[in-house]
């Protein structure tokens, strides 16, 4: 009797995991067989995930066109800024919550934890009027300095957290020898820190790499365009080149895809921070 | 510049570029955007006249405006209860001891699948799935589901519900790594004690497993709650808040009012409603995160 009943649940189990399976992979299964389908081949009854015409056209293509190849330049350029300040700026941060008692802690405390609940559309009208006036309209720093404040209080709040776990008789040992802070923070805290760090950086790299509002409203002009935005445009443009959207979006979907399966444990530390304790 | 004065100022040396960046791109903005709302209108107009809160009685007068709140409830409470659900099931089914660690490994990749894509990908991507000729109308047709093609983004009925399908697929992997984390951390003795009291699996479920999990499983919904409140770029690339009105959100009227019909207070006016929303949530949030601690 227990026998059959373990073997049912294990039957069920078998059931669940394979739909699981397709409800959450056939999307993307479908993504990555489209892009090596001619365009005519997409919507053919009954459909095929490989086809006679398979060929890697629609990638050749991308690659071949450069205003595609800037989508892609810029996001990488915006992403990497966007790592190397929010990690720069974010360390020192971290670095005074964690040694110092200062006035106006609690308050810059309380402000940062607050951005997580700031709706991005609610800043989008006066960032639109700020970046304007500040001549940055259309410009990389449009969109770096707009994504630091969406970045950076994740930073401060996660590295704060592993500062705090290093004894501060390391900063004073430094100190000691002769050595400044500023040396004791970035040559012997933060080389120890480097785990923590790589989740902090890849959180950041996806916030930045994955960010449509305010690309899509403080750029104008396509050599300023990233993937995501980009990839819509090409909707626009050429309506009815599905192969070619389904190249770009695996291309887009790449960089992501790379760092997940090489640090699936750091990634996946960096993604649930805020719910799992 | 004496020791002491130099010690009290080094924090805020450190802090400078935050503090600067979050002065010119966050307190600012918030008193612009708050301040443009009791305008009749700026930006597009040189001389604008203060009309104090009488944006804020057009908005919550603006029958538009309600229907999209009625569809934006729709959207992150069907979304929140299917994430919630798949995302347990999911995790679940990856922490049972019937699976080898090597099966559990390459399961979780592909259901964490949906993650690893921004949301024009998946907007696009969807958009070619539930095309009236796509792949999901064959199946359809095939099975007699429907005895026509179905068209899901298309048509005012189903539009709303098509868009938080789309919803749904792609936020419920949060929910399954964060819950299976959970998972790992109950301690087995807690179930081995339930057994011994002779409690089957549905009573370990409800007696062990729910009240450990509570305190994650009340966090991911209101993380959730603010970030599906917010979305905006997944129904702007699927159906740009239509057909007509049909899946007209907040966040997409706001855009729109701004974007659109260069309304930019009556827009700021939305904008700073949903703010208020979202922080009475955010201050929820970090109550119940404090009292975790």
């Amino acid at each position: 009797m227990i026998g059959k009943q373990k073997k049912s649940v294990k039957a069920l189990i078998i059931v669940l995991l394979i739909l699981g399976a397709i409800w959450a992979g056939f999307p993307v299964l479908w993504m990555l067989s489209n892009s090596f389908k001619s365009n005519a081949e997409i919507f053919e009854f009954p459909p095929k995930l490989v086809t006679a015409n398979f060929s890697f056209e629609a990638y050749a293509k991308i690659f071949q066109n450069p205003e595609q190849v800037r989508f892609f330049i810029n996001s990488y350029a915006i992403s990497a800024i966007v790592v190397v300040l929010t990690l720069f700026i974010g360390i020192m941060a971290s670095y005074a919550f964690s040694r110092f008692e200062f006035r106006g802690k609690g308050l810059i405390n309380t402000l940062i934890v607050a951005v997580q609940a700031v709706p991005p559309i609610t800043l989008l009208i006066p960032y639109l009027s700020l970046i304007v006036t500040l001549k940055l309209f259309n410009t990389y720093w449009a969109l770096v300095l707009t994504y630091l404040v969406f970045t950076l209080p994740y930073c401060i709040l996660m590295v704060t957290g592993y500062l705090n776990t290093m004894p501060r008789a390391l900063d004073e040992a430094v100190m000691i020898d002769g050595g400044s802070r500023w040396t004791a923070l970035w040559k012997i805290l933060i080389p120890s820190a480097i785990p923590g760090l790589i989740s902090v950086g890849m959180y950041t790299f996806m916030q930045a790499w994955n960010e449509y509002l305010f690309a899509l409203t403080l750029t104008k002009t396509n050599d300023m365009r990233t993937v995501p935005v980009g990839i819509n445009l090409l909707m626009g443009q050429h309506a009815y080149e599905w192969n070619q959207m389904m190249a770009m979006s695996v291309l887009g979907s790449l960089p992501i895809l790379v760092l997940f399966l090489f640090f699936q444990k750091y990634f996946i530390a960096g993604m649930t921070a805020g719910a799992v304790k | 510049m004496n020791a002491k004065l130099k010690k009290k100022l080094t924090p805020y040396g450190y802090l400078l570029p935050t503090i600067i960046l979050m002065m010119i791109l966050l307190v600012i903005p918030i008193v612009m955007v708050i301040d443009y709302s009791l305008y009749d209108n700026v930006i597009a107009n040189k001389n604008p006249v203060f009309v104090g809160l009488s944006n804020y009685a057009a908005v919550l007068k603006d029958s538009a405006f309600w229907t999209a709140v009625g569809h934006t409830l729709f959207f992150v409470i069907v979304s929140i209860a299917a994430h919630m659900i798949i995302g347990m099931v999911f995790a679940l089914i990856l922490n049972t001891r019937y699976l080898s660690t090597r099966t559990k490994g390459i399961f979780r990749a592909i259901y964490a699948l949906p993650w690893m894509f921004t949301a024009s990908v998946i907007a696009i991507t969807w958009r070619m799935l539930l095309d009236p000729n796509g792949v999901l109308n064959y199946f359809i047709l095939l099975f007699h589901l429907s005895p026509e093609k179905v068209t899901f983004l298309a048509s005012r009925d189903i539009a709303l519900q098509s868009v938080t399908l789309i919803n749904i697929w792609s936020g419920y992997p949060f929910y399954m790594i964060s819950i299976l984390a959970g998972l790992q951390g109950i301690s087995p003795d807690l179930y081995e004690a339930a057994a011994l009291d002779g409690a089957d699996a549905v009573h370990s479920f409800t007696g062990v497993t729910i009240p450990q999990l509570r305190p994650i499983l009340i966090s991911l919904i209101m993380l959730d709650f603010v970030w599906t409140l917010q979305q905006f770029a997944l129904i702007w690339m699927t159906t740009g808040g239509g057909p007509v009105n049909a899946t007209e959100t907040v966040s997409t009227w706001i855009y729109k009012q701004g974007f659109t019909k260069f309304q930019y207070s009556m827009a700021s006016t939305g904008a700073v409603i949903l703010l208020i929303v979202c922080t009475i949530i955010g201050i929820f949030y970090v109550r119940h995160q404090k009292a975790e601690e």
